[in-house]
């Protein structure tokens, strides 16, 4: 099992990496009116597949003044720390890497060791723009993960659960977790499934905590319009200003695979995880024509398509956002953090805790 | 008369060293960063020397001459009509402007600006606003560029293209024009350009309201601009900035106004100026405001040429553009000083003719990006690294015109 989630895992992040970077494209042109790659490929397909071999053909400068070590390392180490975030998450019902107890504050915990590499990156290359995207990105980071955290807590108080593959198994229709319609002890609708079970929906309060979660999660991969660490409009290009070839390729595809785990963490927090959208209504079993047998194949496949569709949906957010909002400024950000994320996220916990205290136990 | 005295300081090639900064002499935290010449946000090849306190900035030097052209050793070389496609090259984002202002001037000299047909006047008129809005749109979008975002800044490239294909449609090119000649025009104007004209006007009018929401009206934008570099209208007026940047700081002052040079007042429209709405008087965000009306003012110019161009001054098959074109073009000996209003502020050309010679003993330029950029070490002290982006932005400055 261990295995083959590692494989698949390795394989969903890397073709995940080159289509999301044409949609990236493709929805940039459509965003500014204008046509995108087309000429690789039909409709320009292949375009990232060009450019990755572009990108490993290019020569691999380490500048003679960068420290070599930190400068070699660095790039292994943010992969490779996002790339562990990877292994609790359950890719379908049964299928985890490591069906960890406390799988979510793992994965908040190792993914957080990619600020180090980030450090290593500023100050290994010696040069005074990298340092600065590394300042910036640490700053950002270790600020964002403190209202992060504390909306993963507003969520834990209902759910009861830190381990993912529990949490989405609540969110859908075989399960013994009681659901009432939008959190008010009155109509029960644990057999309805489908969005009525979504943690969003059944626990209203979580509706705010998803949008904060959803801009501090922007902000943890430092995308637009977060993305002062690599701000091309001050910084060059930021912490990775000196890097080319295949290491340039390590830190951009890290970039991109920090995108999709919060996107699809999203998803198993809020949105259901794997389960159909579609509710069970009197007799038109909506749910369960779109879910499969449980066990079987069929059950599987679907998962897939759940998981999948609601996952790109969020990047499709994600996306848009960038090509669509200027970039704060430093501190308006640390001011956004600080002052507005953190007391907002506290007041959510609190006002969770009071919700499942008296109207749900 | 004929060798002109320059005088200058014996130090000035001292004081225009490489680094202004000794990196030795720094204190505790400073740094000295140099961003540019080749910078992603420097809009052309500006080299600022910044010192910097982390994210602060203490100090800013701009260093220029890495587009030095020898525009004005040039000009001393060639007759008076020949000057035109370089004048084409110091503003390369409003030719016809600079155009318009150097032809002015000429005319003058020779005394033959009132024997110009109206007709001629209202083209040159037309192309000039045509081009003003093509050099606003690059200033707005490449503004968004600076403050972070994208697309504004492809959105104004599409509709300039559309100016562009407009122009080159008159002249023949796409951004160097030669188009406005002493005493007349190039080529009248091309048969259906009224028309072609007049359906980008309609089409451009819902784009500039699109523009708007996602610029001017941007929450982010108007936190990262209003009450950004911030330039008193004293400061403004003592360093002798011009165009948007003055009118920004509040002072109600173009020369299409005060000089009313060309037919410019016969024709009706409005001179914005910043009123601080969403910060200080004078800061980023008025700046671009006021460019982003003018865009709307420009429009307004160009309806009414247009209308003008239809009815009392309509093309007639005998109408000749190069009619009044003098064969040679030589004026008294005399000292002349011409300006007009560019997009980006007051151009002007100051001309010292012998009399015997249709060459100038000098044309001096007298440019408004390079006043205009005078001012930004003195608004960016103690701004954070990304302010310094954006006041640069906010001068809106084109390094073909600084270095000439």
């Amino acid at each position: 099992m261990f295995i083959w989630s590692f494989i698949v895992t390795l394989v969903v992040i890397l073709t995940y990496a080159i289509f999301v970077v044409y949609a990236e494209r493709k929805a940039a042109a459509f965003v500014q009116d204008r046509l995108g790659p087309v000429e690789v490929g039909p409709k320009g397909i292949l375009q990232t597949v060009a450019d990755l071999i572009k990108l490993l053909q290019k020569e691999d400068i380490v500048p003679t003044a960068s420290d070599k070590i930190l400068f070699r390392l660095a790039p292994w180490l943010i992969f490779t720390a996002i790339f562990w975030g990877f292994t609790a998450l359950p890719w379908v019902p049964g299928l985890v890497g490591s069906n960890l107890p406390s799988g979510i504050f793992m994965i908040f915990a190792v993914v957080s060791l990619d600020v180090i590499g980030l450090f290593m990156v500023g100050w290994g290359a010696n040069n005074k723009y990298a340092l600065f995207g590394a300042v910036r990105s640490i700053a950002q980071i270790i600020s964002y993960e403190i209202p992060l955290g504390l909306c993963l807590l507003a969520v834990v108080t209902f759910t009861g659960t830190l381990n993912l593959q529990e949490i989405a198994q609540q969110q859908s229709i075989d399960t013994t977790f009681h659901s009432s319609l939008f959190g008010i002890p009155g109509i029960d609708v644990s057999a309805w499934g489908g969005v009525f079970t979504w943690n969003i929906i059944r626990f209203p309060v979580l509706l705010p905590v998803a949008a904060l979660f959803f801009i501090a999660t922007l902000a943890e991969c430092n995308r637009a319009p977060f993305d002062i660490p690599e701000a091309e409009s001050e910084l060059v290009a930021g912490f990775h200003t000196e890097y080319s070839g295949f290491r340039f390729g390590m830190l951009f595809l890290s970039e991109y695979a920090m995108m999709l785990l919060v996107a699809i963490l999203l998803v198993f927090l809020f949105l259901g995880a794997w389960s159909s959208p579609l509710p069970n209504i009197a007799g038109v079993k909506l749910y369960d024509w779109t879910s499969g047998t449980t066990g079987q194949l069929s059950s599987y496949v679907w998962s897939i398509v759940w998981l999948g569709g609601k996952t790109i949906a969020v990047i499709f957010w994600q996306i848009m956002l960038r090509w669509t909002f200027p970039r704060l400024r430093v501190d308006q950000l640390m001011h956004l953090c600080w002052k507005l994320f953190l007391p907002l996220s506290m007041l959510l916990v609190l006002v969770s805790a009071i919700w499942k205290w008296f109207l749900i136990s | 008369m004929s060798t002109v005295q320059y005088q200058y300081d014996p130090q000035h090639l001292k004081k225009s060293g490489e680094d202004f900064f000794d990196p030795t002499m720094l204190k505790k935290h400073e740094m000295v960063l140099n961003i540019g010449p080749q910078h992603p946000s420097t809009h052309g090849v500006l080299r600022l020397e910044v010192m910097t306190d982390g994210e602060i900035i203490r100090e800013v030097v701009p260093h220029l001459g890495y587009l030095h052209r020898c525009f004005e050793k040039h000009a001393e070389a060639l007759p008076y009509n020949q000057i035109i496609p370089f004048v084409d090259r110091l503003d390369y984002m409003a030719a016809m402007n600079s155009e318009h202002a150097y032809v002015m001037g000429l005319e003058r000299m020779l005394g033959i600006e009132n024997d110009i047909p109206k007709r001629i006047e209202y083209i040159r008129v037309l192309v000039a606003e045509l081009n003003r809005l093509a050099s606003h749109f690059v200033a707005i979008g490449t503004y968004g560029l600076d403050i972070g975002s994208f697309t504004p800044f492809l959105w104004m490239m599409r509709d300039r293209e559309y100016i562009n294909r407009l122009l080159e449609w008159v002249s023949g090119a796409r951004m160097l024009y030669n188009y406005i000649w002493v005493g007349g025009l190039f080529y009248d104007l091309p048969v259906g350009f009224e028309e072609q004209c007049q359906s980008f006007i309609t089409y451009l009018k819902p784009k500039m309201k699109e523009m708007q929401h996602l610029i001017t009206e941007n929450k982010i934008f108007i936190e990262r601009t209003a009450g950004i570099g911030v330039l008193p209208l004293d400061l403004a007026v003592n360093y002798g900035v011009s165009g948007p940047v003055l009118r920004g700081s509040g002072l109600r002052f173009d020369l299409r106004k005060v000089d009313a040079y060309s037919v410019y007042p016969e024709l009706e429209f409005d001179i914005p100026v910043g009123k601080g709405e969403m910060g200080k008087l004078g800061d980023c965000w008025d700046r671009t405001q006021v460019r982003v009306l003018e865009c709307d003012e420009s429009i307004k110019i160009i309806e009414q040429c247009l209308k003008q161009l239809t009815t009392d001054h309509k093309r007639t098959r005998d109408f000749n553009p190069q009619k009044v074109v003098p064969k040679k073009i030589r004026p008294k000996a005399m000292d002349f000083y011409v300006r007009a209003e560019n997009p980006k502020g007051e151009l002007g050309f100051f001309f010292r003719s012998s009399g015997n010679t249709d060459v100038p003993l000098r044309c001096k330029v007298r440019s408004c990006c390079f006043v205009n950029l005078s001012v930004l070490p003195a608004i960016s002290k103690n701004v954070m690294l990304s302010d310094l982006v954006a006041i640069l932005g906010s001068l809106d400055i084109v390094m073909g015109e600084i270095d000439r």
